[in-house]
């Protein structure tokens, strides 16, 4: 079976730093990959590699068997393959509603159609049930700006998925969200990962939320793959638990 | 909003526009002539108001689109085209080089982008005013004629004012229509985080672009009115200082906001007129006003009409709060 993802020798510099040094790994469909690492250690670069915000140096990124490095992210995107930020990145002035209908409205039709057609591009519904689907329907039509932290944490993670995407990268979804609403969050990707067979990598520290999610974990640092296996291999494996997990 | 303030939005809006209809019946052909002018610079400001307001690209050139507006209405109509043909072609030429003019916009953003921008207007200035074989120069384009609407003529000032006033009332409602549509929803996402869009599959590139190619053709439309309503053009009106007007009228209207380039224009075309008191001081009050403004409300005149609503909202949603907490303590 082809790979979802399938990441060959990626390597990124800038300057004399070696961010990434020759990363290969593969993610199968309905995989959920943890990917671990001190700080540093080029997680976010390679995700940004993946996702076309960064030109790899060398080396090949392979979607579905189809070659795509170097692609504009916007294209990537319309491809199936989705993201979140490990900053907030949500549209503060638009509604929730408005945030959710924009992440998915460039997925149908052509530029044309969506001038002419319906002012939500067909989407109220799907967003509806996005909403229903994250508990916050309390804020369908607030700004986004005015939800807490964690909400917009939510609500981000809510719009990677209007798409309907094949493969999701979400960068550090757990940061700085409250125990519950973690639970919550963790509990809605596993039911989003089962239902619509939804590939996720997700780059974590919280190890108890990376450990309980994701069927494989990979452990980068200093740029390289350090170690890749089950939850449980990771946490006895001793060059992890010297780089990066301690004692 | 509620159905009640919605019914009380759309009465309002029936009052102005009656009253734009009926009270200029009175008016002498200054006032008519001023009105008109305001007309036709709130279609230029709500093309800036795209690029600017909704999609966040700065431009310092939107009075050069205005002026190859004005040129090629005046010189195809003084050639004997109608008015609505040579509309036509201006606003594919302004659609296309306002396109052309959007790629540095793709690799430098704010103030280097004004100065890119700023760059254009000069020389769209000096092409209007050392190209005589085709603007001839300085002595500029006169008699040129008012156009026919269906067989009215418009070369009084009262019809010529309904057909500015009309072309507003189209410019409006398109405009409306392109905001309300998913394309004002991503243009919106280009102003406030691209990166973002990027990743939800919104092509930036060309959103930024058409940005610049809608806007800029809104700069030419303006201009076409603009040719017959001062059946007079030289270089003089269209150099940097009408990209700086405009850029005013956007910013002290509300950026971003649909009605800001209305007010915006107002205060720039029509505050002059009612300062004339003033005599040689006007300008100082004027330029006062607007700073005292922009001090106190960055967003407009219209921020000030948004924070006062969301502040009310803000205080009628803890009303029902605080309502809902004694209920909740009584019921213990």
């Amino acid at each position: 079976m082809t790979a979802v993802l399938d990441v060959r020798d990626v390597k990124k510099s800038f300057g004399g730093i070696t961010a990434v040094n020759g990363v290969s790994f593969d993610v199968q469909e309905g995989e959920i990959l943890g990917l671990i690492g001190p700080n540093g250690c080029g997680k976010s670069t390679l995700f940004n590699c993946i996702l076309g915000q960064l030109v790899p140096s060398a080396g090949e990124v392979r979607v579905d068997g189809k070659l795509v490095t170097g692609q504009r992210p916007a294209d990537l995107n319309r491809l199936g393959v989705s993201r979140t930020f490990q900053l907030l990145q949500v549209f503060p002035k638009l509604s929730v509603r408005d945030n959710l209908i924009l992440a998915g409205q460039e997925h149908r039709g052509s530029m044309l159609s969506r001038l002419f057609g319906p002012s939500d591009a067909g989407l109220t519904t799907t967003a509806d049930q996005m909403i229903g689907f994250f508990k916050l329907e309390h804020l369908a039509n607030e700004p986004a700006g005015g939800l807490s932290y964690g909400q917009q944490k939510l609500l981000d993670a809510a719009m990677a998925f209007m798409g309907g995407p094949r493969l999701v990268l979400l960068d550090e979804p757990a940061g700085g969200v409250n125990p519950t609403m973690l639970g919550d969050l963790k509990e809605r990707l596993i039911a989003i990962n089962r239902e619509r067979r939804a590939t996720f990598v997700v780059i974590e520290h919280n190890m108890e939320f990376v450990m309980s999610l994701c069927s494989r974990v990979m452990v980068m640092a200093e740029g390289k793959v350090l170690a890749i296996g089950k939850p449980d291999e990771i946490r006895a494996n001793p060059a992890v638990i010297e780089a990066y997990l301690g004692h | 909003m509620s159905k009640h303030s919605r019914l009380l939005l759309v009465a309002l809006a029936i009052i102005v526009i009656a009253g734009l209809i009926i009270i200029p019946m009175n008016f002498n052909r200054y006032g008519l002539y001023i009105l008109s002018q305001w007309a036709v610079m709130t279609i230029a400001a709500m093309g800036l108001n795209l690029t600017l307001g909704y999609a966040g690209q700065v431009s310092l050139a939107q009075g050069a689109f205005v002026g190859i507006g004005a040129y090629g209405a005046a010189i195809l109509t003084t050639h004997g085209w109608p008015l609505i043909s040579a509309l036509g072609l201006v606003i594919v030429i302004c659609f296309i080089v306002g396109w052309l003019l959007g790629y540095p916009a793709l690799r430098v953003q704010h103030h280097y982008l004004a100065f890119v921008t700023l760059a254009f207007s000069t020389l769209m200035f000096l092409v209007f005013r050392n190209e005589s074989w085709l603007t001839n120069g300085i002595y500029g384009i006169s008699n040129i004629p008012r156009p026919e609407i269906f067989g009215f003529p418009t070369r009084k000032p009262l019809p010529f004012y309904y057909l500015c006033l009309g072309s507003l009332g189209l410019v409006t409602l398109a405009m409306w229509w392109l905001i309300r549509s998913p394309w004002g929803r991503a243009f919106m996402a280009l102003r406030e985080n691209p990166i973002r869009a990027q990743s939800l599959g919104i092509d930036t590139r060309r959103y930024t672009l058409m940005a610049f190619a809608i806007g800029s053709a809104l700069g030419g439309i303006a201009g076409v009115l603009y040719a017959p309503l001062t059946q007079y053009v030289d270089p003089v009106p269209f150099n940097l200082q009408l990209s700086l007007d405009l850029l005013m009228m956007v910013i002290v209207g509300g950026s971003g906001f649909m009605l800001g380039p209305f007010l915006g224009a107002m205060i720039a075309v029509l505050l002059p007129e009612w300062l004339r008191f003033a005599e040689g001081y006007y300008l100082m009050l004027y330029a006062a006003a607007v700073i005292a403004l922009l001090i106190y409300s960055p967003s407009g005149i219209l921020g000030i009409l948004d924070r006062y609503l969301s502040s009310r909202r803000t205080q009628a949603a803890s009303a029902l709060r605080a309502a809902a907490q004694s209920k909740l303590e009584a019921a213990r």
